[in-house]
Order: C-alpha cells, then sequence, then structure tokens
C-alpha cells in the first residue's frame, strides 16, 4: 500500500503511509504508542476506510474494502484480545468464522471438530477441542485465534501486540509457531514496539511515528541506534546512572523479614543512590516492595530512613514516613481508569488540599497541570479519564501522584512494563534528578537493561534470600549470569 | 477420559439438582406418604405448566447476555386484551383468534424492547422494567383490575381436554391438561435452536462476548430482535394458557412473577451474566422450584416460612452456579 492517508474530525491519524509486505515473510510494524498502527491495521482489514491512497492485494489494485471482502482476500486480523468467545468450545471457537462465511443456517458440529483437528495441525498446536475457551492460558487463547484465523486460507496474517500478555516461553513457541507458518507461505504481520522481540522474529522492518511512514528495510540494516531514533525521533544516549558519591545514610534495612516471603534482608543506601531489586517471580522481588509500603509488613528486623528508626505496620505508616510505592500493575493497583487525570494525581495527597472542610479545586488543578508539564504527559488538558491515555503516561501518571506526596522514599516495581520507549527514557531521566535530590528509589524489576543502566547498585533475591550484591560496573551479561547462577534459565530472567 | 467424563456429569449442575430434588421428595415423602404417588408428578406439570413457558424464553434472554423483566405484563396483556375484543367487542368465540391474537401482541411489545435495547442502547433492566410498567399502568388504568370470568366456550373447551385422567387410591382424580403439549413443543424447539442452528450459536456468541460476535460476522442486532421477539411470542401464548387454566382473564394476576421465574433460571445453571445456560438445566430449576412450593405446605411448613425456604433455595442453588464459575475463573489454565 502505498501514500495511506486517513483523518478523523481533522485529527490525522495517518498521514501518508507505505507498506509492504511479501509472500512468506515476517513484517514488523513498529513505532511508539499513538503512532497510528491501530488505524493502519483497521485499513487494511476493511474496518476503516482509507481517505487517500493506493492498495494493493496479490497485486491488484483494491478501492473499497469492507471487512467482509477482506477476509475473503485472506487478509486476518488478530487484535490483542483475540475476539474469541469464552463459554464455547475450542473446536467451535476454531470453525465459528468459516461456518458464518459459508453463510451456514444449521450448526455443524462434526465439521467443526474436523476444522479444528486441521487447523491445529497445522499451527502445531495441542488443545483438547472440547475444553471451554474460558479454561484455556491466554497463549492457548491466541493458538486458537491464529488457527481460526488460518483455516480461511489465509495470506496475510496480522497481529496487533502479540507478545503483551506471554511469558517468555510463551513468545518463544509463539515465534515458532509463526516461523511454521511463513515457511508455509502465509506472509505474517507483527505490531510491535518491543526491540528485543523485534530482533528475534523479523525479516523486514517498517517504522512509523505520528502517523507517519518513517522508514523500511531489512531487519539487518538498523542497529539499536537507528531503530530507537527511527522510533521516538530522539537520539538517546544509553549511559550508566553513577551518582556523585556521598557519605550520608538516607535509608537503611536490617536483617528484615517475613514468613513464606524473605528472610534477613539488609541493605543500605546513601544519598543519590538508586537501588535495583531482581530475581525471579516468587523470589521475594516484590514481597519486600509491599512489605516496605506496609501492605504485607516485615515481621523482624529494623527499617531506618534519615538516620531515624521507624515502624511500618500499615501503608498509613509507610505513607506518613513519606515513603511512596508505584505498583506492578498499574491497571488494578495504581489507578481509577474511569477516573480523570486530575483525580488520578491528586489520590495520594488529596488532604494537602482539605481547607475548612472544602476541596481547593483550583489549588489541585495548579498542581495537576505544573506535573503534566514537569514530567510530559501527553494530554490536552488533565479532564480526560486516564483510560485514554497510553501507557507510558499513565505511568508517568501514577508517578507523578506519588510525587506530589513528596516522598522521601519511592520504591518501584516494574516501572516501565508496557512503556514505550521515548516515556521510558523520560521516566529514568525523572528518577535519576529525583535520586540526586536525595529521594531514595528502589527499582524492583526483572528488565536486566533497565536496572544496569539506572540502578548504581542491585541486590538479586532468590528463594526470598539475598543471593548477591552487586554494583552498576557490571555488565547486562554478568546480571544474567547472576541471575542464572541463582538456579535461573537466564532467558527467562532477561524477558521483559 | 472417559472416567473424567463420567464425573464432569455427575458433578454437573442439572444433577446437582437433581441430587437436591431426590433429597427433598425422601423429606417430603416421611411425613405425607401420599406423596409417593403417580399424581404428584401430574401436579407438579400442572404447577409448571406456564412456568416453565415463561423460563425456557427468559433463559434464552440470559444467555445472549440481557434479561427482560417485562415478560409478565406481557402476559397479562396478551391474555387480557385478546379475551376482551372476543367477548366485549367482536362477540365472536374462537380460541384459535386469542392464540394468534396474543403471538402478535407478544411480537410487537418484544419489537418494542428489542428496538430501545439494541437500537438505543438503553439497558436491558431499565428498558424492559419500563415496558413493565407501561403496560401494568395501562392494564389497571382500562380496567380498574376487574377481571373478565366468563370465557368464551372454545377456551373453557380446552380446560376440560386432558390427555388423561388418573385416578390416586385416595378416590382423588388427577388429570393432565391438553395444554402441557405446549412447554414441551417449546422445550423440544428451544433445545434444538440453542444447539443445533447458527441463530442459536449466535445467541451464545453475543451472550459470551458481544465484540467478539460483531467482529466474527454474527448480526448482533438482528440475533437480539429475535430474542426478545420471541419472549414476546413465548410469552403471549403462556398467558393466554394461563387464562384457560384458571378460568378467568385477569389484568394482573401474573405480576411479580418474574423474579420467580428467573430464579428458577439461574437455579437451573443459566450465568445470569451471560454465554452459559442449557434447557434441561431451565427444566429442572423450574420443577424443583414448583417441588418446593407445593409441598412445603403438606410438611406443615406455615405459609410465611415457604418464601424463606424458597429464598434459601435459591441463593444455595445460584451459590453453586457461581462458584463454580469463580473456581473456573482461577483455577490452573491449559
Amino acid at each position: 500500500m502505498e501514500g495511506i492517508k486517513k483523518s478523523f474530525g481533522g485529527v490525522h491519524a495517518l498521514r501518508g503511509v507505505n507498506l509492504e509486505v511479501k509472500k512468506g515473510e515476517i513484517h514488523c510494524l513498529a513505532g511508539e504508542n499513538g503512532c497510528g498502527k491501530s488505524t493502519l491495521i483497521k485499513v487494511i482489514s476493511g474496518a476503516h476506510d482509507a481517505d487517500e491512497g493506493t492498495m494493493w492485494i496479490d497485486g491488484k489494485e483494491v478501492s473499497k474494502l469492507r471487512p467482509i471482502d477482506a477476509i475473503h482476500m485472506g487478509i486476518q486480523v488478530i487484535y490483542q484480545d483475540f475476539a474469541v468467545f469464552p463459554n464455547m468450545t475450542v473446536a467451535e471457537n476454531i470453525a465459528m468464522n468459516h461456518e458464518l462465511m459459508t453463510g451456514a443456517k444449521i450448526m455443524d458440529w462434526k465439521q467443526a471438530h474436523v476444522l479444528a483437528k486441521e487447523a491445529m495441525d497445522e499451527v502445531g498446536a495441542d488443545i483438547d477441542p472440547d475444553i471451554l475457551l474460558e479454561r484455556l492460558s491466554i497463549a492457548n487463547k491466541q493458538l486458537v485465534a491464529i488457527c481460526r484465523a488460518i483455516i480461511n486460507d489465509a495470506k496475510l496474517l496480522i497481529l496487533d501486540e502479540p507478545t503483551t500478555a506471554l511469558t517468555s516461553k510463551e513468545v518463544d513457541k509463539l515465534w515458532e509457531i509463526l516461523q511454521n507458518l511463513k515457511k508455509k507461505g502465509i506472509a505474517i504481520m507483527i505490531v510491535n514496539h518491543k526491540l528485543d522481540e523485534i530482533y528475534q522474529i523479523a525479516d523486514t522492518l517498517t517504522i512509523m511515528r505520528n502517523g507517519k511512514y518513517i522508514s523500511h528495510g531489512a531487519i539487518g540494516e538498523y542497529d539499536r541506534a537507528r531503530f530507537i531514533h527511527d522510533m521516538t525521533g530522539r537520539d538517546f544516549v544509553e549511559t550508566k546512572y553513577s551518582p556523585a558519591p556521598s557519605e550520608e545514610v538516607i535509608f537503611e534495612v536490617e536483617h528484615l523479614s517475613r514468613k513464606h516471603a524473605f528472610h534477613d534482608v539488609s541493605f543500605q543506601m546513601k544519598k543519590g543512590d538508586v537501588l535495583g531489586i531482581t530475581g525471579l517471580l516468587g523470589s521475594g522481588r516484590g514481597e519486600i516492595g509491599d512489605a516496605l509500603f506496609g501492605i504485607a509488613p516485615a515481621e523482624e528486623g529494623k527499617i531506618r530512613l534519615n538516620g531515624k528508626e521507624i515502624q511500618i505496620r500499615s501503608i498509613d505508616d509507610a505513607m506518613k514516613n513519606g515513603i511512596a510505592y508505584v505498583p506492578e500493575d498499574r491497571l488494578t493497583q495504581g489507578l481509577f481508569l474511569e477516573r480523570s487525570i486530575l483525580d488520578n494525581t491528586m489520590a495520594a495527597s488529596i488532604k494537602k488540599y482539605f481547607l475548612k472542610g472544602k476541596l481547593n479545586y483550583g489549588k489541585m488543578e495548579e498542581a495537576t497541570d505544573s506535573w503534566i508539564q514537569k514530567i510530559g504527559v501527553v494530554t490536552p488538558s488533565s479532564k480526560p479519564p486516564i483510560k485514554t491515555l497510553s501507557g507510558g503516561n499513565q505511568q508517568k501518571v501514577v508517578i507523578a501522584k506519588w510525587l506530589n506526596t513528596d516522598p522521601r522514599l519511592l520504591i518501584l516495581n516494574g516501572p516501565t512494563v508496557g512503556v514505550d520507549i521515548g516515556a521510558k527514557y523520560d521516566i529514568h531521566a525523572m528518577l535519576h534528578e529525583l535520586a540526586e535530590k536525595g529521594v531514595g528509589i528502589i527499582i524492583i524489576s526483572d528488565d536486566l537493561s533497565e536496572l544496569v543502566q539506572n540502578c548504581n547498585q542491585m541486590i538479586v533475591m532468590q528463594h526470598g534470600v539475598v543471593k548477591g550484591h552487586l554494583s552498576n560496573s557490571v555488565s547486562e551479561d554478568e546480571l544474567s549470569s547472576a541471575l542464572s547462577a541463582s538456579g535461573v534459565p537466564a532467558k527467562e530472567a532477561a524477558a521483559q | 477420559m472417559k472416567n473424567k467424563k463420567t464425573k464432569a456429569i455427575l458433578t454437573s449442575n442439572q444433577m446437582i439438582i437433581v441430587y437436591i430434588m431426590i433429597v427433598l421428595s425422601i423429606l417430603i415423602g416421611t411425613k405425607n406418604s401420599a406423596f409417593f404417588d403417580f399424581s404428584t408428578v401430574i401436579t407438579l406439570c400442572r404447577v409448571a405448566l406456564v412456568t416453565l413457558i415463561f423460563a425456557l424464553a427468559e433463559m434464552l434472554v440470559i444467555v445472549s447476555g440481557g434479561i427482560d423483566v417485562s415478560f409478565p405484563a406481557i402476559a397479562c396483556l396478551t391474555l387480557y386484551l385478546p379475551v376482551f375484543l372476543e367477548t366485549k367487542i367482536w362477540k365472536i368465540d374462537n380460541v384459535v383468534l386469542i392464540f394468534v391474537l396474543a403471538v402478535v401482541f407478544g411480537l410487537a411489545i418484544g419489537a418494542f424492547n428489542a428496538w430501545m435495547i439494541s437500537i438505543m442502547g438503553i439497558p436491558p433492566l431499565i428498558a424492559t422494567l419500563g415496558t413493565s410498567s407501561i403496560i401494568n399502568g395501562a392494564l389497571m388504568a382500562t380496567t380498574s383490575g376487574k377481571e373478565i370470568s366468563n370465557l368464551p366456550a372454545s377456551m373453557d373447551a380446552l380446560y376440560s381436554s386432558y390427555f388423561f385422567t388418573y385416578t390416586a387410591p385416595s378416590g382423588m382424580t388427577y388429570s393432565l391438561s391438553v395444554l402441557f403439549i405446549v412447554p414441551v413443543i417449546f422445550i423440544i424447539l428451544t433445545a434444538l435452536l440453542l444447539r443445533k442452528t447458527m441463530l442459536g450459536r449466535g445467541i451464545f456468541a453475543i451472550g459470551g462476548d458481544r465484540n467478539a460476535a460483531k467482529v466474527a460476522g454474527f448480526n448482533v442486532r438482528k440475533i437480539q430482535f429475535f430474542v426478545f421477539m420471541a419472549v414476546g411470542a413465548m410469552t403471549g401464548i403462556a398467558g393466554v394458557c394461563s387464562c384457560i387454566l384458571a378460568r378467568t382473564a385477569h389484568p394482573t394476576n401474573l405480576m411479580g412473577s418474574e423474579m420467580m421465574v428467573i430464579a428458577a433460571v439461574v437455579v437451573g445453571g443459566t450465568r445470569i451474566t451471560g454465554g452459559h445456560g442449557t434447557v434441561i438445566g431451565t427444566v429442572l430449576g423450574v420443577f424443583l422450584i414448583a417441588l418446593i412450593e407445593n409441598n412445603l405446605i403438606m410438611m406443615g411448613v406455615p405459609t410465611y416460612w415457604q418464601s424463606f425456604v424458597v429464598g434459601l433455595v435459591i441463593v444455595l442453588g445460584t451459590s453453586i452456579t457461581s462458584l463454580r464459575a469463580k473456581k473456573i475463573a482461577q483455577s490452573a489454565k491449559v
């Protein structure tokens, strides 16, 4: 397709996009959140009409494309939510579209089973065809969606952010399946913005930014720097954070323990320090964060903040002592999705604006607007509900919410999960600035490159105990092998 | 594999209702030996006749992800208006025409419900509450709650047509009305619809995930219209049946029966959130509640406590359904 343009009520979602996908290749469409990737897919699948531009399918020019035409031409889209039926069996889910396409009035259960079996054989999936979909893991639901897509002679299979909810093992399995389909001559297009994954799977790459086509070429033509530059339009120097040395101890933990979570954890943070805590799921890395914020308090041990010993038995205790916590899952733990940016930013510090029994809305708006400015949230105002923002902007608001409480210690659990590159750098820069001002920063993460770049000291957890203290002079590989020495396959740990 | 399937069947919702019914029957039987008699079956069928039709209709709506609380009002209108027209205005006597009119009125109101829900986007509970109130208000205002007890002779003739009459050892006679054929037909039709037709699968589809249904190519609007109009038609027939059995056309008698019907449907394993439900479960749910309502008196339970016990069974029955749903949601995924 060439020169595709699309606008919605004056907003140009797509302004001249070129895209070419060849038979039997895996093509990645990369770009930051909101760059128009989803709109482009909708144009290809016929859900939206392009305002300008030409599209060719199999060498033939296509003008008006309805969703059903796209399906007949072999274009299949697997959206992030898969659009499967949780209340139906695997076989029925796979066969449903085919039955509908043939215009059948009678449901043919035998044929459904045959179709499902064929599709699963082709894809290399092995799932009980009679099980209800609500019993399946996300990875298997995705497999069902892929099976359903290919039974209608798919020529082009489009997957929208297919790895968001998968574990690294499941991602590997997905790549295997896609490689397999590629060999059968199906063109595959993957929408993604995770660098590492794109390097693993893509043959060719198209990069978009702000609704514009930026570049396209074989994956070999892109090194990391060009990739990031094309995606964000900015150059980032990947540097390691190294604070000015200081002797002033701001936060100290001694012999901290909680049954079934972690045991005898001690560490010390000086002014300017950014501490990384890593380890596998279940190693106790997240539990330490929960304990310091009083969600599941420690049962033994001492905590000293700015030289003063403090007791943390509840979230209230933690907040009174100036501890803030950015939780792992911002959607369920960090945000009121339906409420405005203002409400979310003020949520942890609302008491400050309570004057003579009234909330001072003027002050609240002022404060929110200044945060939006300071941390660069992309939004027209503080009014829209938070769910309308992209993941990166949402996370910025979660952090702003805590910064507005003037914390002395900020704990972040997985601070950049699902955040695109530009926002990721913004968040990291903000953390460095805070650390230099003397706010203690603890990053809990399994993103090793994030840790190495941002933390000047790290602790590795395994089975609830501290396995090792490392400084940031280590490389990513060394950290990865420190993790694998703790009985962990490095790949698993390196996965975002 | 075989064992697993047997276990799945033995612990299914339907079987649990069967177990509860067996235990209840034994309890009732020990208090009242006359219970273990064929007459009990006939009584239950008679009691459940109209409720069965209501419940099947309601099950369709709930499976599609909606709810309809207007069916008692629709039934009141569709039993009263045709009888009123025939006896007071047209002075004719034709039971077939009464059924036809009832179905036509039912379809019309069902289409109105579907229009509000599907096109206007009003939540089903609110839309059908509105319909219910409009119809009930109109009936009360125009009839002042007066019944028509002089039914056309053809209706009375149907009342006294039986499949068979059974004489119990006590000398009492029990007869099964020919009208019982109506719920039986609906049971078969609904089962075929849901299991064998694409329309039926579409009802499950929009109840499971409306967006997925749209993407897959189901005509969501058409399916919603079908469901609510089917409720209207089935309810119309149920209304006339109840009128024949009661031998009077009362404009408000059926009002208030919606909660018990919805309870029977949900006890029968239909998930109130849509997407799950079976005909056999619904039928069992209706009979379970009929069994309880009808026999508590014989067991010496005072009237006030009856609704207490029915409520208890509803809470227990639905807890099983939702505990299962919860367990599935939390169980290890494959």
